[in-house]
C-alpha cells in the first residue's frame, strides 16, 4: 500500500465525515467490532473496519471502488456496536452516494440496477411489487431464472404476489419523486 | 512614587527566538515609574537572578517586573530572589511572554511584539500599586487522617506512623485490605497478593501510632490545612469486639446464606461474617439487612452460641470526632458495571461470562472453588476460555474514553493461569492495543504468548449462548477476517472506574473530581499527590487507574508530603487571600455562596458609631487558612467589601487602564 501523494486524497476523510455527519471517524482504533458482527462481511473485499482505515489514510479510489460498500446490507449492527460512536452504516451509505455521483459504480452495478428498479416500482405502485422487481432485474442481467429456486418458499410464505397491490393515491407518490428530482 | 525595575527574559529561543527582547526593554524604560529596564538570556539562572539582585540595590528598586514564563513555573523562584535582594517577596509582578505570547503567536511576529509590550505595560501598571504582604502563622495538629484502608491507605498510614506521627485510618468495609486482597497473584512476578498484603494489614492494625476504624465512614470534614476536624461514624457491628475472640462459632452456625460480595457473588456467606479468613480485624460483623434476628425478630442463634457473650443486637452507630492536621484520601476504585450496558455480551445473563475480578476469586486458593477454575453454571472445567479486553475502557459509546491501564496485564496473567491449571486448555485474548507499560510487563506478555495464549487483535461484537457453549463472534483485524469461537467460559476485563460514592467524598472534603469521577490532582505532572485544597493529599487509584507498584509509590509520596507538612509546629499562610471590609459589608453573604473552599463564615460584630448606641450586626469573615485566593467572593460582593490581597480591585483596574491605553494609542 503506497501512501504517496498521487495515490491519496487527504481531504476525503474530512469530506466523508462532513457528509455523513460523523465527527468521530478519526477516533477509530481498528478494534474490528464492526467487522466482528457484520452479517455480510464474508462477501466483502475490504471489511468494514478496513473501509474506515482506507478513509483515514485518504484512499478514496480504493474505498469507492470497493465491493464492500455495495455488499453492505445497512443492518446497522456495526453502528450499534461501535465503541467510538461512528455510524458506519451511514458512512457506507455516503460512500455509495459519492460513488454514484462520480459514476464509479463498477463493483455495484447490480446493486445500482436493483435500487433503480426498486424505486421505479415504488413510484408506480406506492409500494414495492417484489415479483415485478425480480422479473425486471433478472431480465436486465440476462439471467431470467436467477434465484428462482427461492420463489417457491416465498410463494408458500405468501411473500410474493402475481399482481401489484397499489396504494390509493399513487399520484401523491409520483409527486414526492418529482419533488426529489427537482432537488 | 515607586521605583520599578523591568527585566525581560529571552528564555533561550523560547521567547527570544520570536520577540525582540531588547526592543521591549527599551520601550518599557519609558513606562511611568520605571527606573531601570533590561533583558537577559535566562533570568531564572543563577547569573540572571544575581543581575536582578544587583540592580535592586544599584538602582534602589522597590518593585520588580519579570517578563518571562508563566508565574506557575517561576513565581516562587523570583519571590525567593526578592527576599535575598532585601525586598518584600510580594513586590514582584510577572508578565507571561512565553505561554501567553511567543508560544502561541509564532506566525504573527509583529503583532506578538506589540502584545508583549502591552503585557509588560500592564505588569508595570500593577507593580506600581503592589503592597508588601506578609504571611500569617497558624498552628498545626500533628495527626493524620487516612480515608480508605486498601493498599494505598495502609501504605500511607504505615509510612506516616513510622515517622512518629499519629494516624487515624478509616475503612468503610468490615476489613482493611481493599481490592488488593481480593486478587490471587500479582503480575508480572506472581507474588501472592494476599501473602504480600496480609503482613502490611497486620502491621498497620498493630502499630501503636495507628488508630484503626473499620466498618466506619468519615461523615464530615471541616477546618483547613493543619487544623481539620473530622466526624467519623462507626457503624454498629452488633458484635462487641472487645469481648469477641474471633473463634468462628457464630458464622459457621448462622442459618442465613447470601451471595458473598467479597467473592464477587460466586460464593455464599452467612449474615454474621468476616469477609475472608485473614481479615483485619479478624472479628465478625452482622449484616443487619440479611439477618433473621433483625428482619423477623427471631433467630438469635449467634447470641445463644457465642462463648464470649459478644453479640449485642442493640448496638448503635457511634460518632467519633478527631482533630487532624492532614488528610490522605485513598478511597480506591470500582470496576465498570458492565451488566448495565454491554447487551452484546449478555447483560450478565450468561453465568459463564464472568469478570476479571470474578476470575481472581475463582483462581485463588482461598476462593469459593478452592482455586479450581470451574464454570459457575455447571461446575465443569472449561477447556476453551476467551478473554475480552477493554470492557468499559476506551469505549466512548459506553461513556469511558480512558485506558484503565491494568487490564492488559491482569488478562495476560489470567491467561497464563488458565494454561497453568487446565492442561490442554485453549486460551484466546481479544485486544485492541496491548499496553505493557511497567517494569517487566512486556517480557511477561511475550512469555504468555510463548506459552500458547492466542492473541487476536479485535473487539468482540457479540457473545451468545448455544447449548452449553458460548459463541464469541469477533474479528481478527490483522488478518481482516471474522472469527468465531465456541468458548466454555468468557472473562471480561472490566475497566477501572471511580469508587462508589467518590463524588460524595469529594464534596465532603472539598476537593474536585475530573470528568471521569477520579479525584483531581493539583498538577498532572509536578503535583500528582496534592489536591487544590491545602493539607489534603491523594494516594492510589482514587486519583486515576493505577497498578499496585504505582499505588504504593504514590501512597508513600503522599505520606512524605504529610510528614513534611506535620513536621512544622506552625504554618505560614499564603497572604494572597481575601479580606472583608466590615464597614462596607452588609452581611448578605453572597460571597459565602460562591466560595468553593467554604472559607467564608458569617460572624456577628458589635458596631460602635459615634453618637449612636452600639449595635450587633452580621458580616462575612474569611478564614485565611481555607482561602485559596481564587477571588470569586470579590466579584460576588455587591458593595465591593471583599478585596483580594495581591489582586486588589485597584490593581486590576490599573491593569485594565494600561490595556485601554494601549488600545487608544494604536
Amino acid at each position: 500500500m503506497l501512501l504517496g501523494k498521487s495515490q491519496i486524497d487527504p481531504g476525503f476523510l474530512a469530506s466523508t465525515a462532513r457528509a455523513s455527519g460523523q465527527d468521530t471517524l478519526s477516533h477509530c482504533y481498528q478494534c474490528g467490532k464492526c467487522t466482528a458482527g457484520c452479517p455480510t462481511a464474508f462477501a466483502m473485499d475490504y471489511k468494514p473496519n478496513q473501509i474506515i482505515r482506507l478513509l483515514q489514510l485518504g484512499h478514496k479510489e480504493k474505498a469507492l471502488g470497493s465491493r464492500a460498500i455495495w455488499v453492505c446490507a445497512g443492518c446497522f449492527t456495526c453502528t450499534t456496536r461501535c465503541p467510538c460512536g461512528i455510524d458506519i452504516a451511514q458512512v457506507m451509505d455516503n460512500l455509495r452516494i459519492v460513488a454514484r455521483q462520480e459514476g464509479r459504480t463498477g463493483q455495484g452495478k447490480r446493486a445500482v440496477l436493483f435500487n433503480e428498479l426498486f424505486l421505479r416500482s415504488v413510484r408506480r405502485n406506492g409500494r414495492v411489487f417484489e415479483t415485478g422487481v425480480v422479473a425486471a432485474f433478472n431480465l436486465k442481467i440476462g439471467k431470467p431464472l436467477h434465484d428462482t429456486e427461492l420463489a417457491r418458499f416465498m410463494l408458500k410464505g405468501r411473500k410474493l404476489r402475481f399482481v401489484p397491490v397499489r396504494i390509493r393515491k399513487t399520484a401523491e407518490m409520483a409527486g414526492l419523486f418529482a419533488k426529489r428530482k427537482k432537488g | 512614587m515607586s521605583r520599578i525595575g523591568v527585566f525581560i527574559c529571552w528564555c533561550g529561543s523560547n521567547i527570544g527566538g520570536l520577540l525582540n527582547c531588547p526592543a521591549i526593554a527599551e520601550e518599557a524604560a519609558s513606562f511611568p515609574g520605571v527606573v531601570f529596564s533590561t533583558d537577559y538570556k535566562y533570568l531564572c539562572s543563577d547569573p540572571g537572578q544575581k543581575m536582578i539582585v544587583e540592580a535592586v540595590s544599584g538602582y534602589r528598586l522597590d518593585r520588580v517586573v519579570v517578563a518571562s514564563c508563566s508565574p506557575r513555573l517561576h513565581e516562587e523562584t523570583f519571590r525567593e530572589m526578592l527576599k535575598r535582594a532585601g525586598l518584600n517577596p510580594y513586590c514582584l509582578e510577572m508578565a507571561n511572554l512565553r505561554e501567553h505570547c511567543s508560544w502561541v503567536h509564532q506566525h504573527a511576529q509583529e503583532a506578538a511584539q506589540r502584545k508583549a509590550v502591552d503585557l509588560v505595560r500592564r505588569a508595570v501598571a500593577k507593580a506600581a500599586l503592589l503592597e508588601p504582604l506578609s504571611p500569617n502563622r497558624i498552628p498545626v495538629t500533628k495527626r493524620c487522617l487516612v480515608i480508605g484502608g486498601g493498599i494505598a491507605g495502609i501504605q500511607a498510614a504505615l509510612d506516616v506512623a513510622d515517622a512518629g506521627l499519629e494516624v487515624v485510618l478509616v475503612e468503610r468495609a468490615p476489613t482493611i485490605g481493599g481490592n488488593m486482597v481480593k486478587l490471587d497473584k500479582t503480575f508480572p512476578t506472581f507474588d501472592c497478593s494476599a501473602c504480600i498484603s496480609a503482613p502490611k494489614m497486620a502491621a498497620v492494625a498493630k502499630h501503636p501510632k495507628v488508630k484503626l476504624y473499620t466498618y466506619a465512614q468519615v461523615e464530615e470534614i471541616t477546618g483547613y490545612v493543619g487544623n481539620f476536624q473530622a466526624r467519623i461514624r462507626q457503624r454498629a457491628r452488633f458484635v462487641d469486639h472487645t469481648k469477641c475472640t474471633g473463634c468462628g462459632t457464630c458464622w459457621t452456625r448462622c442459618p442465613t446464606s447470601v451471595p458473598d460480595e467479597f467473592n464477587e457473588g460466586l460464593g455464599k456467606r452467612a449474615a454474621i461474617y468476616i469477609p475472608f479468613p485473614q481479615a483485619v480485624p479478624n472479628k465478625p460483623v452482622i449484616d443487619a439487612t440479611n439477618c433473621r434476628q433483625f428482619a423477623e425478630g427471631k433467630c438469635g442463634v449467634c447470641e445463644k452460641l457465642c462463648p464470649a457473650g459478644a453479640i449485642d443486637y442493640t448496638q448503635k452507630d457511634e460518632i467519633i470526632e478527631v482533630e487532624v492536621g492532614a488528610v490522605v484520601v485513598a478511597t480506591g476504585f470500582g470496576l465498570f458495571p458492565w451488566e448495565k450496558v454491554y447487551g452484546e455480551y449478555g447483560y450478565g445473563r450468561y453465568p459463564d461470562v464472568i469478570t476479571g475480578m470474578g476470575f481472581e476469586r475463582l483462581v485463588t486458593a482461598a476462593g469459593p472453588t478452592s482455586g479450581k477454575i470451574l464454570r459457575p453454571s455447571d461446575g465443569k472445567e472449561p477447556k476453551t476460555v476467551v478473554f475480552i479486553q477493554c470492557i468499559g475502557s476506551r469505549d466512548e459509546a459506553k461513556g469511558k474514553e480512558y485506558c484503565s491501564r491494568v487490564c492488559c496485564m491482569y488478562t495476560a496473567k489470567h491467561a497464563h493461569q488458565v494454561l497453568e491449571k487446565i492442561l490442554d486448555a485453549r486460551v484466546y485474548v481479544f485486544y485492541i492495543d496491548m499496553r505493557t507499560f511497567g517494569k517487566g510487563y512486556e517480557e511477561f506478555y511475550r512469555r504468555v504468548q510463548d506459552e500458547g495464549v492466542v492473541y487476536i487483535r479485535g473487539r468482540v461484537s457479540k457473545v451468545f449462548q448455544e447449548g452449553s457453549k458460548l459463541v464469541v463472534k469477533g474479528a481478527d483485524t490483522l488478518l481482516g477476517e471474522q472469527v468465531e469461537i465456541a468458548a466454555e467460559m468468557v472473562v471480561l476485563a472490566t475497566g477501572v472506574v471511580a469508587a462508589e460514592g467518590a463524588h460524595d467524598v469529594a464534596r465532603m472534603i472539598g476537593i474536585s473530581v475530573d470528568k471521569d469521577g477520579f479525584f483531581q490532582e493539583a498538577h498532572p505532572k509536578l503535583r500528582p499527590v496534592e489536591t487544590h485544597t491545602g493539607g489534603v493529599f491523594l494516594a492510589g487509584a482514587c486519583q486515576a487507574p493505577k497498578d499496585i507498584p504505582d499505588t504504593v509509590a504514590q501512597a508513600s509520596g503522599a505520606a512524605g508530603k504529610v510528614c513534611a507538612l506535620l513536621s512544622k509546629d506552625d504554618l505560614e499562610t499564603d497572604p494572597l487571600v481575601s479580606h472583608v471590609n466590615n464597614a462596607l459589608c452588609t452581611g448578605c453573604l453572597a460571597c459565602q455562596g460562591v466560595c468553593p473552599y467554604r472559607a467564608i463564615q458569617p460572624v456577628t460584630i458589635t458596631e460602635r458609631l459615634p453618637g449612636r448606641p452600639p449595635r450587633e450586626r452580621v458580616v462575612a469573615r474569611v478564614n485565611e487558612g481555607l482561602c485559596q485566593g481564587c477571588g470569586a467572593c470579590t466579584v460576588a460582593c455587591p458593595p465591593g467589601a471583599v478585596d483580594l490581597s495581591g489582586f486588589t480591585n485597584e490593581q486590576l483596574l490599573a491593569e485594565v487602564d494600561a490595556f485601554c491605553l494601549c488600545a487608544r494609542t494604536r
